[in-house]
């Protein structure tokens, strides 16, 4: 395994999790991607492990940790030629119930989810017809007595069939009775058994990644007042807590990722001998590695002051973009040398290049795109205009 | 019936191995280091032990640099009560003999009193399998090496001892020394609870010089070198290019 200048501050955490990773060789994650499954086995390895955990604070059964500790579990996994993408809803959505939810739920759900009675790994924002535009959003919460009535639509939303909580972002007061258009939308905790016996229809999505991910329809969906997370109308600022947190975690997920195909590729260039030489003896081909490799030590760095800032509640935004842009960038450019150097047999899925290719290239576009990302930071950090 | 559990901290078995440039040693700066594997399993044995109900006490120690502390972390994260570090050297490139860490190891144990000492039968940094022997000699317990089971019944322990070529099953008294080889368990992983666990159980700090133990060395490494390059290996497409290669090569 290369060396890398992260020091060795959660050398603990990443040992355990490498053990654990090893218990999955990569046999495992091949077979759960050509079934097209979701690694119960391995995910429950996690929940028992405690690492799906990690974030839950210790008075609710969990070890308390912070989302630097949470991004290092994350990485390690996608280092390990896993992938997160079958849990890490859990780590993202954790920060937005332990820091905006009421006693009663934390009580109430936080030690189960600890236990891993329960999953809290589903977090509904994307709309079909809104895509980025978040606040635009056209699903809809109307407060009836005691209940909320959900209708609408979503898109994309990951790991409901293996999730037993969600967190659902939606309208509750009309755009047009706003004065910022970020105002009026709420968080709700849904309970995803009840909610698809009571009005919400779920359908897969077939794509090229294996993530369960779903369309969801909500037909007067009912649930109950009490699941509101915060202030009503506030939902927005709460939402981002998550998103942030999910930014962040998804950059060490990249770098995860990137490290394996730095590794998986320097050490088949320094075999694969062909014009009687190793490939790797070539500057064309260290180079674009030793390039790859660059970029994601670059990337590792700005994961971590994110992390630091959101551990510390400071404003994390910008930070947690740019982690996430140039981790997500690294890993495409790291994956991009690991299948060309491998030459034919890159493509072939027992060197499980292909695979580990297809899921890096989701964080180009998911959870936010690349552009998205861009205009954040010449409108938030640069002052130019809003283009959009 | 406490048990005691000596760990040592080297080279993880992961890393390439860099011979320094002086021929005195391997380069451990900067290099990832981790549990001797042997003491993993001796470990993993004793918190068994407690488990089953036949020790009441898991102590590690540790004997070597300050770091070693994050190799005691690691055999409290995987279940040991506390954990003694014996601070022996500043540089991490000084290797503590057999001798000497036997010696403080004794020391240790008249303290402790330990009804059990379990250790690996030797470290995969300077594979000297001695420390166990020496420390039976010293303190004129029964040893038993090389195990591969061990059962506990009250005073005695029958230990099954990987052989050449075979296995041998003895009977020793306790307290007994019993050096652990590779197939007496599989150690477990640690969780993240007992990993946050760990942080908060006792973990003493001594020096050599506390036990009055000299550790200066005896030996004198004269010369260190890699071991020869293995040759570079070739991915075939199939089976057919396989055998095709095999018989080219004449091994088939
Ligand atoms: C596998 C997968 C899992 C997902 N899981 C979840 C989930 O669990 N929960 C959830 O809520 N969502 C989830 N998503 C949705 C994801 O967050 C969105 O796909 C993403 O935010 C992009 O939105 P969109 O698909 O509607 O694209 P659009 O908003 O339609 O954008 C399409 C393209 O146009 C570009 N574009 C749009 N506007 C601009 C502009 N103003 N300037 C420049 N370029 C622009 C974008 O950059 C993008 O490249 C998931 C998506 C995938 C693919
Ligand atoms: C789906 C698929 C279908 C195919 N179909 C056919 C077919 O029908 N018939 C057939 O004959 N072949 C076929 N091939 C094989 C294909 O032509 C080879 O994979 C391709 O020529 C690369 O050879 P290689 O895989 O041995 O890579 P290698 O020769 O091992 O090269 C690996 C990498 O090292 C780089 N490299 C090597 N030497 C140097 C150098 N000196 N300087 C810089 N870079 C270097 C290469 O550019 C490449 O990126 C197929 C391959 C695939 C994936």
């Amino acid at each position: 395994m290369i060396q890398t200048t992260q020091g060795a501050a959660h050398d603990d955490i990443r040992d355990a999790v490498r053990a654990l990773c090893a218990e999955f060789p990569p046999e495992y994650h091949r077979k759960i991607d050509e079934d097209r499954a979701y690694p119960e086995a391995f995910v429950d390895a996690l929940t028992k492990g405690g690492w799906m955990a990690a974030l839950i604070p210790e008075e609710y059964g969990g070890s308390g940790l912070g989302l630097t500790e949470a991004s290092v579990i994350m990485e390690e996994i996608n280092r390990a030629g896993g992938n997160s993408g079958a849990c890490h809803g859990q780590m993202y959505n954790m920060n937005t119930l332990v820091r905006h939810g009421s006693e009663e739920q934390r009580q109430r759900y936080l030690p189960k989810i600890a236990s891993g009675e329960l999953r809290l790994q589903s977090m509904g924002v994307t709309e079909p017809t809104t895509g980025t535009d978040t606040t635009k959003i056209k699903t809809t919460a109307v407060r009836k007595g005691d209940r909320y009535v959900i209708n609408g639509q979503k898109v994309w939303i990951s790991r409901v069939q293996h999730s037993d909580l969600m967190i659902l972002l939606a309208r509750t007061t009309p755009l047009a009775d706003v004065k910022k258009k970020s105002e009026g939308l709420s968080i709700f905790l849904v309970d995803v058994k009840d909610a698809m016996a009571k009005g919400m229809d779920v359908k897969p999505i077939r794509n090229m990644v294996n993530h369960e991910t779903n369309e969801l329809f909500f037909d007067n969906l009912e649930i109950p007042a009490e699941n509101l997370i915060g202030e009503e109308g506030q939902g927005f600022k709460y939402i981002l807590t998550g998103l942030n947190a999910e930014r962040a975690l998804i950059a060490a997920e990249c770098i995860g990722d990137g490290y394996w195909f730095i590794d998986k590729v320097t050490a088949y260039a320094g075999e694969r001998q062909v014009f009687g030489r190793p490939i790797g003896q070539n500057q064309g081909v260290q180079f674009p590695i030793a390039e790859a490799f660059i970029e994601v030590e670059a990337a590792n760095l700005m994961r971590y002051e994110a992390c630091r800032l959101f551990d510390e509640g400071q404003p994390c935004g910008a930070q947690a973009n740019m982690a996430k842009y140039l981790a997500a960038k690294a890993s495409w450019e790291a994956a991009n040398a690991c299948i060309q150097f491998h030459g034919g047999f890159g493509f072939a899925s027992e060197y499980d290049v292909e695979r580990k290719f297809r899921e890096t290239r989701l964080y180009q576009v998911a959870p936010i795109s690349t552009n998205l990302i861009l205009s954040y930071v010449a409108e938030h950090m640069l002052g130019l205009p809003r283009s959009f | 019936m406490k048990v005691l559990v000596p760990v040592k901290r080297v080279i993880d078995y992961n890393v390439k191995v860099r011979v320094k440039s002086d021929g005195s040693g391997v380069d451990l700066a900067n290099v990832k280091m981790s549990m001797n594997p042997f003491d993993e399993i001796a470990c993993e044995e004793a918190i068994r032990l407690k488990e089953a109900g036949k020790a009441d006490e898991v102590i590690a120690v540790s004997i070597g640099v300050k770091q070693a502390q994050e190799t005691l972390r690691t055999a409290l994260a995987m279940g040991a009560d506390r954990a003694i570090l014996v601070i022996a050297a500043d540089d991490v490139h000084q290797d503590i003999e057999p001798l000497a860490v036997a010696k403080i190891l004794k020391a240790v144990i008249d303290e402790e009193q330990p009804g059990l000492v379990l250790a690996g039968k030797q470290a995969i940094d300077n594979d000297m399998n001695a420390t166990g022997q020496m420390l039976a000699a010293l303190l004129g317990w029964s040893q038993a090496t090389f195990a591969s089971k061990l059962d506990i019944d009250g005073d005695h322990a029958t230990v099954t001892r990987e052989v050449d070529g075979g296995l041998q099953t003895i009977k020793v008294k306790m307290p007994a020394i019993v050096t652990v080889d590779l197939r007496l368990n599989e150690p477990r992983y640690a969780s993240l609870p007992n990993i946050m666990k760990a942080k908060k159980k006792p973990l003493d700090e001594k020096t050599a010089a506390d036990y009055g133990v000299d550790v200066s060395p005896r030996l004198e490494v004269v010369k260190t070198t890699e071991p020869e390059a293995r040759k570079a290996g070739e991915i075939v497409g199939s089976v057919d290019e396989l055998v095709a290669k095999l018989k080219e090569a004449g091994a088939v």
